[in-house]
């Protein structure tokens, strides 16, 4: 993997919101907890010291439920929270430094945002709203226009720019917030609960419209979200916040196999894991023979090795062929009969390491015999047994081995 | 308790009516100034009043039509309009014609000085605490005051005639069109505001291309509200010798005419309801206008 590129970094931000901020600070530091503090100032600790760094081009999701300090934690991004104390460098930059319009250039240029309820302007056009960052910075009107009318076109909203934002549904008014974020050509996408307020089916959708838009454009996304399941689909990585602290940040897996205390166990107890884990995380590496150097007996003996009544086959170069049974094979070696190939059932289920378990759910459970995972070359390189999905289903360590049914 | 009352009544009356009284003199101490503001005054108002004669009354009832029509097309308007042709007619046949313009001069000059003092008070209201503090309790005080008792001042520092009507009505109607732009800028949604800045508004661009247009529907309703407090200023105003329809009701009154009196009030009633539709259909959406 490419070496990461920090596009963020975040140095001791601490957010404290109430009318005594320098003495809640005080006892903050001196290790009162937040309830003391907002007892004794009235004051509330929105985020406290956090340090962390974002990578370039990485969906960072900063994950929390209501109240965590997440959505304060995003909008220090731009300022419009002003933090209380610590630091934030945006490539290198200080931007806490920032005034005036330096300011003003860093939320033109450099972020944009992309609103819980989209935020749209009701008085004007799907256009002239997917325009707006360039308005205010001072862009011609033609040209403007075109670049909005670009954006949207790479949302999907192509035909719409003379509609309103009422005429259109949730999910479509969030594509032009998307693309509002994206005709300014930032670095970063600041996107606060972005697709919360779509129902299930629009959120999914937007979701792999993300992941799709991503794909093509590379930006820093720093994205907002109270649903783990979402939070574990679309991000690169995630932080957890939990009461203004940062809790934990970790790669998706990482944060399902290694949490680290009980409120992030709590949390991912609930997790569809099906959703998170693919084919590669529950597959074993199995006993295999290769069809041009073994024979039936050969077969027979691994057979017996692992107490397994089938085994896979591969050819020299360890491209996947099938499977065969061992009564076929003793019934080959009744019949003095040698090739393999006579025996050989090729009709196995096949799928590759990165498809999603819940994709493959109902096959395995209706499947006779494990599912083969391919690479791109039809190389074998493991196999799904129907064990092992349900242990991982129930939270089990996921580990490869090497035993077979 | 007792000797509360006691202590009370003992108390000799305040000379709050010499207070004020001496403060009106102090304030035509400054002649040159309430000078200089009645030709200003007076300016607009024979601007508006030469432009409003230019037109024959057939013609002028003619544009009035057209500009129902423009304002109103997205909405069923067409016995509005027929309203609209038979009750300027009346007005024209009964001989107001002219104190029906002088009338819509000074509704005209005082929407357009409430417009231009109210609205930005009203935007400076929504952004600033202190502002709103101190101007919001002197707004209750102008409106909820007799607006008959504005005449007085009015007289001792702009002299007889339109000026000190048009001041009057100034105060009386200033008080709605301040407080709804103040409450159309606090009601634009808090995302809407944190988009305009999240996106590099600076607060200019943040009041033209965010507030002021998502308040628009508000403030139109607010100077609608003050249009309708200025014309109700219009006989009140006849006393201190503003002409038009509201003096011919005055008259009527000393004269003890029923008749002259109705007939000139009616006149008045048409001109408020062409009024009032004509400044709400402004405030319909804008977007209605311009498909």
């Amino acid at each position: 993997m490419a070496e990461k590129q920090v596009k963020i970094k975040v140095d001791h931000l601490s957010k404290i919101f109430g009318p005594h901020v320098n003495k809640a600070q005080e006892l903050l530091s001196a290790g009162k907890s937040k309830a003391d503090i907002l007892a004794q100032t009235n004051s509330t600790v929105g985020v406290d010291n956090a340090d962390f760094t974002i990578n370039d081009n990485e969906i960072f999701v900063i994950m929390g439920l209501s109240g965590s300090g997440k959505s304060t934690m995003l909008r220090m991004f731009n300022r419009l929270i002003e933090p209380t104390s610590g630091t934030i460098y945006v490539d290198d930059e200080n931007i806490m430094q920032l005034s005036g319009k330096g300011l003003l250039d860093l939320r033109r240029k450099k972020m944009s945002m992309v609103f819980q309820n989209f935020a749209l302007l009701p008085n004007r056009t799907i256009l002239d709203n997917a325009a707006f960052g360039l308005e205010v910075q001072g862009v011609a009107k033609e040209t403007r226009n075109q670049k909005a009318h670009e954006s949207l076109e790479l949302v999907g909203l192509k035909g719409y720019d003379d509609s309103y934002p009422d005429e259109l549904s949730g999910g479509m008014q969030q594509r032009v917030g998307l693309a509002r974020a994206i005709t300014n050509d930032p670095d970063i996408l600041l996107m606060d609960e972005a697709f919360s307020a779509l129902d299930p089916l629009n959120r999914r959708e937007m979701q792999n419209e993300l992941l799709d838009l991503q794909h093509q454009l590379h930006k820093t996304i720093i994205f907002i979200s109270h649903d783990l399941n979402e939070a574990l689909r679309i991000g690169d990585r995630i932080l957890m916040m939990h009461d203004g602290d940062v809790v934990q940040v970790d790669t998706p897996e990482d944060l399902l196999t290694h949490p680290k205390n009980d409120y992030v166990k709590a949390f991912i107890e609930n997790v569809d894991r099906s959703k998170i884990l693919t084919a590669g995380n529950v597959m074993i590496k199995p006993n295999t023979v290769n069809i041009e150097k073994d024979g039936p007996k050969m077969a027979l003996r691994r057979m017996n090795d692992d107490q397994i009544s089938s085994i896979f086959v591969v050819d020299n170069d360890r491209h996947f062929l099938g499977l065969i049974d061992a009564d076929d094979v003793d019934q080959m070696l009744k019949n003095n009969q040698r090739d393999l190939h006579d025996v050989l059932n090729t009709n196995i289920p096949r799928t590759t390491a990165e498809k999603p378990l819940s994709d493959l759910m109902a096959e395995i459970s209706k499947s006779p015999v494990p599912f083969a995972v391919l690479d791109d070359e039809k190389h074998l390189e493991g196999i799904i047994l129907r064990s092992r999905v349900l242990e991982a289903l129930s939270g089990e360590r996921v580990e490869g081995g090497s035993d077979h049914e | 308790m007792n000797n509360a009352l006691v202590i009370l009544s003992g108390i000799p009356a305040i000379p709050l009516a010499k207070w004020i009284n001496s403060f009106v003199n102090w304030l035509t101490g400054f002649a040159g100034f309430f000078n200089a503001l009645t030709a200003g005054i007076g300016a607009i108002l024979d601007s508006i009043q030469w432009i409003l004669d230019l037109f024959p009354a057939w013609l002028f009832i003619i544009i009035i039509l057209a500009l129902t029509w423009y304002i109103l097309r997205n909405s069923k308007h067409w016995g509005f309009m027929i309203f609209e042709l038979l009750g300027l007619a009346l007005i024209w046949n009964q001989g107001f014609w002219h104190d029906m313009t002088q009338t819509l001069t000074l509704v005209l000059a005082t929407s357009l000085i409430i417009i231009v003092i109210g609205v930005p008070l009203g935007i400076w209201m929504a952004k600033s605490n202190t502002v709103n503090m101190i101007v919001k309790p002197i707004l209750s005080f102008m409106q909820t005051m007799p607006a008959f008792v504005y005449l007085i001042p009015a007289v001792a520092l702009f002299g007889i005639g339109m000026v000190p009507g048009v001041v009057a009505s100034v105060i009386f109607s200033l008080p709605p069109i301040v407080s709804t732009t103040c409450l159309g800028i606090q009601q634009v949604p808090a995302d809407l505001q944190e988009a305009a800045v999240a996106f590099g508004c600076n607060n200019w661009q943040k009041l033209y291309k965010v507030e002021l247009p998502i308040a628009r529907t508000t403030i139109i309703s607010g100077i609608n509200q003050g249009m309708m407090l200025a014309l109700s200023m219009v006989v009140i105003a006849s006393m201190i010798g503003t002409m038009g329809l509201g003096s011919l009701v005055y008259f009527a009154v000393g004269r003890n005419d029923a008749g002259a009196g109705f007939a000139a009030g009616i006149a008045i009633v048409i001109l408020a309801i062409i009024l009032d539709r004509l400044s709400e259909g402004l405030g319909s959406s804008k977007r209605h206008q311009n498909k």
